[in-house]
């Protein structure tokens, strides 16, 4: 039996009078990963925006509903989003290193915390490094500057960056959709590692990836959760006739 | 037509070619004019020297230290000032006002810049320096104090606005990133959005060191004027500038004493175009980067 790890119930949002998100229930599954599909404008950066509060900066954003991690409502008055954002992790569109060094990137976020020692932190970004498949390419030059790496390496290194904080759930925006096939290729391979560690949320554009790397399917169509269940079913028998028109490619 | 385009062309070249000429001109005529001080004094007396009697009859001396260190002072104290403010100003605009507020906060601190430096010197000769002398129980407020407040209320609108320019050029989603990471915004302005601007910061720090150690009407109204080097912020100064401004009138064109304001307005030059050609350099290296 998998565990939600975490849940939206009866989610609402809107940017101003535009309502986005309607009554969105789902769940992210321990240990597994899960793709969200769907046209463009639908609403799915701004669900995953919601898992850990990045909707906040917007001033015009307002939500109703909840949302639980590990059965803790995250928009509680008394939650601390900084503390939820290193418990849900994000890694964006288009890689967005620091102008920093490569170790001074994945140190980021420990350093903050300030409650770590210096050894502390040199294991904690060489165990992300590691796991994020970029050790071996970068532990000679952990002190050049990440704006040196290759587009693919500079994806690896926001996903080290994200995990050195050891959230419980990743969120992916569209991850690969500003690489080139190999570097997209090694990124799946690595979602499918990591989900051993932390539980996964991606969006993706690509049908194919949701189908290659996802357990579970979530198909967003104009704002509402139109379908959403085990891949296998998702992509085979979808119980909605607008998820079988955009994964037939009717639209989208 | 062709005509027309072709005389634009020829009038921008020669508009371009008159205003470098002119720049050369005016270097060149201070070098011709100062540099025979030299034969006469020594460069180290005059850099070195600590006395500025340059009209006493048998022994005229000429060391500008105690000028050359007032400049300074005023110079160091103004940035103290406008640092702080100035870079404070940029972070409020570009990182933490609403849109709103910052469409009045930016012209109101360029507004700064509008204000002609002779405006500042009253301001400070009148109302600043009575003040401070009044708060500090003082023979005079015309000292290093006010003239570090004046100059670097001068300063700020420079080093705000080009730090403003700095900070908004670092893109969104560098915050975002950070944020994202479970920074604060504080964090996220120190730890990211500040680092990445640090060149411009950088370069708009020298720009002002260069704009402040080149003011004259304010340290000639304001700074009180005894060659002394101030041995603390409530004694006066006489700051290199105002040394020529106030001097030239009585020189004798050609003599020594002549000779000596124009050597120190090539140490003026010097300076100021130091400062010019590091603040380019960075400017460069960031665009280059
Ligand atoms: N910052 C914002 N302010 C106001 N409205 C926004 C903002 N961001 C998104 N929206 C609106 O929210 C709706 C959903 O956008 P969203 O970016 O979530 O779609 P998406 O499914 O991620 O699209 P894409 O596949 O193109 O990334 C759109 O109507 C969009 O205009
Ligand atoms: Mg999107």
């Amino acid at each position: 039996m998998v565990k939600a790890h975490i849940c939206t119930n009866n989610l609402n949002l809107w940017f101003g009078d535009n309502h986005v998100l309607y009554d969105v229930s789902m769940c992210v599954f321990e240990n597994r990963i899960t793709a969200m599909i769907g046209p463009s404008g639908c609403g799915k950066s701004s669900l995953l925006r919601c898992f850990n509060r990045m909707n906040d900066l917007i001033p015009s954003a307002r939500i109703q509903g909840s949302i639980l991690l590990d059965e803790e409502d995250i928009y509680h008055p008394k939650a601390r989003v900084t503390d939820i954002r290193t418990r849900v992790g994000m890694v964006f569109q288009k890689p967005n290193p620091f102008p920093k060094s490569i170790f001074n990137n994945v140190a980021f976020g420990l350093k903050i915390q300030g409650k770590h020692s210096k050894s502390e932190i040199m294991d904690r970004v060489e165990k992300s490094l590691k796991d994020a498949w970029l050790w071996d390419e970068v532990k000679d030059r952990l002190h050049s500057s990440a704006m040196s790496l290759s587009g693919g390496q500079q994806q690896r290194l926001c996903i080290a960056r994200a995990l050195a904080n050891g959230p419980r759930v990743l969120l992916l925006d569209e991850p690969t959709s500003a690489l080139d096939p190999q570097s997209t290729a090694k990124i799946e391979e690595l979602c499918l590692d990591l989900k051993s560690k932390v539980s996964i949320l991606i969006v993706t554009h690509n049908i194919a990836q949701a189908g290659r790397i996802s357990d579970y399917t979530a198909f967003m169509y104009l704002g509402e959760l139109v379908e959403f269940g085990e891949s296998s079913q998702v992509f085979t028998v979808p119980k909605d006739s607008r998820t079988e028109d955009y994964l037939t490619g009717v639209f989208g | 037509m062709q005509i027309m385009e072709k005389s634009f062309k020829t009038l921008s070249y020669i508009a371009a070619l008159f205003s470098i000429a002119a720049v050369f001109g005016i270097i060149l005529s201070i070098f011709l004019e100062g540099l025979p001080l030299f034969k006469v004094v020594s460069i180290q007396e005059f850099i070195w020297g600590n006395a500025w009697y340059p009209t006493h009859g048998e022994a005229p001396q000429f060391g500008i230290r105690n000028l050359l260190i007032g400049s300074v002072y005023a110079t160091l104290g103004a940035l103290v000032i406008a640092v702080p403010l100035g870079l404070g100003s940029a972070i409020f605009i570009s990182e933490i006002a609403t849109p709103r507020l910052r469409e009045i906060a930016k012209p109101a601190v360029e507004l700064l810049a509008a204000i002609p430096s002779v405006v500042y010197g009253l301001f400070g000769m009148a109302i600043l320096a009575p003040f401070i002398r009044e708060l500090f129980d003082l023979s005079t407020g015309l000292n290093l104090l006010s003239t570090s407040i004046i100059l670097g209320l001068m300063v700020v609108p420079i080093i705000a606005s080009m730090s403003e320019d700095a900070l908004s050029t670092v893109p969104k989603h560098m915050r975002e990133a950070s944020l994202a990471l479970g920074a604060t915004q504080w964090e996220t302005i120190t730890g990211v959005v500040l680092p990445a601007a640090r060149s411009g910061i950088v370069g708009s720090v020298l720009q002002g060191f260069g704009r402040a150690i080149g003011e004259t009407m304010v340290v000639l109204m304001v700074a009180g004027g005894s060659a002394q080097i101030p041995g603390s912020i409530f004694e006066s100064l006489r700051p290199l500038t105002s040394t020529i401004a106030a001097e030239m009138g009585e020189t004798v064109m050609g003599d020594l004493h002549y000779r000596s304001l124009f050597a120190i307005a090539i140490v003026l030059f010097l300076i100021t175009f130091v400062t010019n050609l590091v603040a380019e350099l960075v400017f460069l290296k960031r665009r280059l980067k």
